[in-house]
């Protein structure tokens, strides 16, 4: 576990991201140049979001993935998986250069994380809306075995479209898993368009405190914000806790940014490639 | 066999810290007892069969040993990505326990009532697909879901069934049982579940009539005994699967696809009788249903008999 002590608003370029933020995107950028695809919009949503769980957040040993003690962070979202593989890769839980084999034939890394494959992979997503109740099944064990281990699930907003997603919030509620905290990368839009249109959420703090969750929106690219509610949690000793992260689609490229055409990419060009290195350059 | 189960549910967490309970809205009284002598290891968890397996899964990737139970029409299609992907996947050591498997639930309507269960969970990779005879089984079947290393789907039957099974064959995850061995059988019935109940007594009927047959107990459906299939259709004519279940992906298909790549001209004729490729149009009792699908005793062994005379004249 590293910290990060930039001072809030320092090195920060005209797009709000410091040269962290922009290096884990270029490390985005090279598995999708190794691979010749992936999420982008998705992923590049999420990577404050999981900078920061691993960077200040959570307690794990990149030596030793399966350490009792650990917190488990689960990302539901598995397509968002470049976000996670990055950030492991970053903290030595596999070599950097796995990111060039991405989506090879024997790379550990696929277009959705598994585990058992992928150190520090908790499970096995991509399917949506399966976290949650993963993790509402973890964080009973856990405190079945009065660990201090917390769980951390991050789902997409389109992703919360499931069933099994309400399902789960009933039972997170019901047995009080104050060690159970979901977060929600709310980036506004799914595969086929704007969650408003597809199948609109709001008002979405409103109904995960109706299920009973203690309830708190950050913007999901201001690290410090992150840092302060995610340093916070539980926000509320007895209840579950929802983090409602708003991120904006394909956050640092300016020409992906809030648009569904960038959910997923798949052929993509050298000169995609270098325009994407381009956008993430200091100004 | 129903009633039993639970019950070894409730011995089995007694004896192992690892087992869990997780109902989803019947049978309260297993919950309460083992919320009271084991708190907080029984949970109901309401009509939510996704989040169920899900945190089924989550529990058993922290080292414990769920028995998630539910009716098994619900427990396998309502949730059966939950299935595929949390439990098969990750091949975590979840129990799903299943009421009224096949015909059970007759009165209520195909809704109710689990006929393909089996082909879609034997579809999945590291599912293990268990169907046994009666209580005294259930028990011999309960005591080895403690060492089982991936997951299992055990199907109830109606419970109160018939005892057929006998102690001295022992139990043996993925071993089938010869129920009845003949020297020079022409017939051999390979069945599981209540079913083989049925087979033995068709059994007697054919041999009531000279036709010597053996009976092989198939309780587990997946991984299969191939090798106890072959041993048991050994110089028959005639192989003959039976099954609560539609025929298509059931036992009958699982014997099929095991022999068909190695069965030369020396093979038997095969018939596989089970639940044709439909809903029940009607009600009434699980046996009723049976009768309709030709499932019963004396009609198994006149299809049989019919059979070799059609074979004989051939």
């Amino acid at each position: 576990m590293s910290s990060d002590v930039a001072a809030p608003g320092a090195d920060l370029e005209a797009n709000g991201l410091d040269e962290r933020s922009l290096y884990l995107r270029r490390l985005v950028v090279r598995a999708l140049e190794g691979g010749g695809r992936g999420h982008v919009g998705s992923s590049m949503s999420l990577i404050e979001i999981m900078r920061v769980l691993y960077d200040d957040i959570l307690v794990y040993r990149p030596s030793e993935p399966e350490w009792s003690d650990r917190d488990r962070s689960i990302l539901s979202k598995g397509h968002g998986c470049l976000a996670l593989y990055v950030v492991l890769a970053d903290k030595g839980f596999f070599p950097l250069e796995e990111l060039d084999r991405f989506c090879h034939r024997t790379s550990i890394l696929g277009g959705h994380p598994e585990a058992g494959k992928v150190p520090g992979v908790e499970a096995s997503t991509g399917a949506l809306g399966h976290g949650l109740p993963i993790g509402v099944g973890r964080a009973i064990a856990v405190r079945h075995q009065k660990r201090q281990s917390r769980v951390f699930v991050t789902m997409g907003d389109g992703e919360i479209d499931e069933g099994s997603v309400w399902e789960a919030a009933l039972s997170a509620n019901k047995h009080q898993l104050s060690n159970l905290t979901a977060l929600i990368d709310c980036n506004k839009i799914q595969s086929a368009g704007r969650t408003s249109e597809i199948l609109d959420l709001e008002p979405l703090a409103d109904k995960w405190r109706s299920f009973g969750f203690a309830v708190a929106e950050v913007d999901g690219h201001d690290v410090n914000a992150l840092r302060k509610i995610l340093r916070s949690v539980p926000l509320d000793p007895g209840k579950p806790t929802t983090i409602i992260c708003h991120t904006v689609k394909g956050k640092g490229i300016p020409f992906a940014e809030d648009d569904p055409e960038w959910h997923h990419k798949s052929s993509i060009r050298a000169d995609v490639i270098r325009d994407l290195y381009a956008a993430l350059e200091r100004a | 066999m129903r009633q039993t189960c639970v019950n070894m549910v409730f011995e089995l967490a007694k004896r192992d810290p690892r087992v869990f309970y997780i109902g989803s809205d019947l049978s309260p009284d297993i919950a309460a007892r083992m919320t009271r002598d084991m708190p907080g290891r029984a949970f109901m968890e309401g009509v939510s069969e996704a989040n169920m397996v899900g945190m089924a899964a989550g529990l058993a990737m922290e080292g414990y040993i769920p028995f998630a139970h539910t009716i098994a029409a619900f427990i396998t299609r309502r949730c059966y990505e939950q299935v595929a992907l949390d439990l098969c996947l990750h091949n975590l050591p979840v129990r799903l326990i299943g009421n009224g498997g096949g015909l059970v639930y007759a009165p209520l309507g195909p809704t109710h009532q689990a006929i393909e269960d089996i082909a879609i969970m034997r579809a999945l990779p590291n599912m293990a697909v268990v169907a046994v005879s009666d209580a005294d089984e259930m028990r011999r079947l309960m005591n080895q879901t403690l060492d089982w290393p991936g997951p299992i789907y055990i199907r109830l039957a109606k419970g109160g069934d018939p005892i057929v099974s006998r102690a001295e064959n022992g139990f043996q995850i993925g071993r089938a049982i010869p129920m009845r061995s003949e020297a020079g059988a022409s017939v051999a019935l390979v069945s599981t579940g209540i079913m083989t109940k049925h087979a033995l007594t068709a059994a007697e009927l054919l041999s009531e009539q000279g036709f010597k047959t053996n009976v092989l107990h198939v309780h587990t459906v997946k991984p299969l005994d191939v090798e106890a299939i072959r041993r048991c259709i050994h110089g028959v004519r005639l192989l003959v699967t039976v099954e609560e279940h539609t025929i298509i992906g059931g036992l009958g298909s699982a014997v099929l696809d095991s022999l068909i790549d190695d069965m030369g001209r020396g093979a038997p004729a095969i018939r596989r009788l089970g639940i044709p490729d439909t809903f029940a149009k009607s009600y009434g009792s699980q046996d009723d249903l049976l009768e309709t699908y030709g499932l019963r005793p004396a009609q198994i062994s006149s299809t049989i008999t019919e059979a070799l005379r059609l074979m004989k004249a051939a």
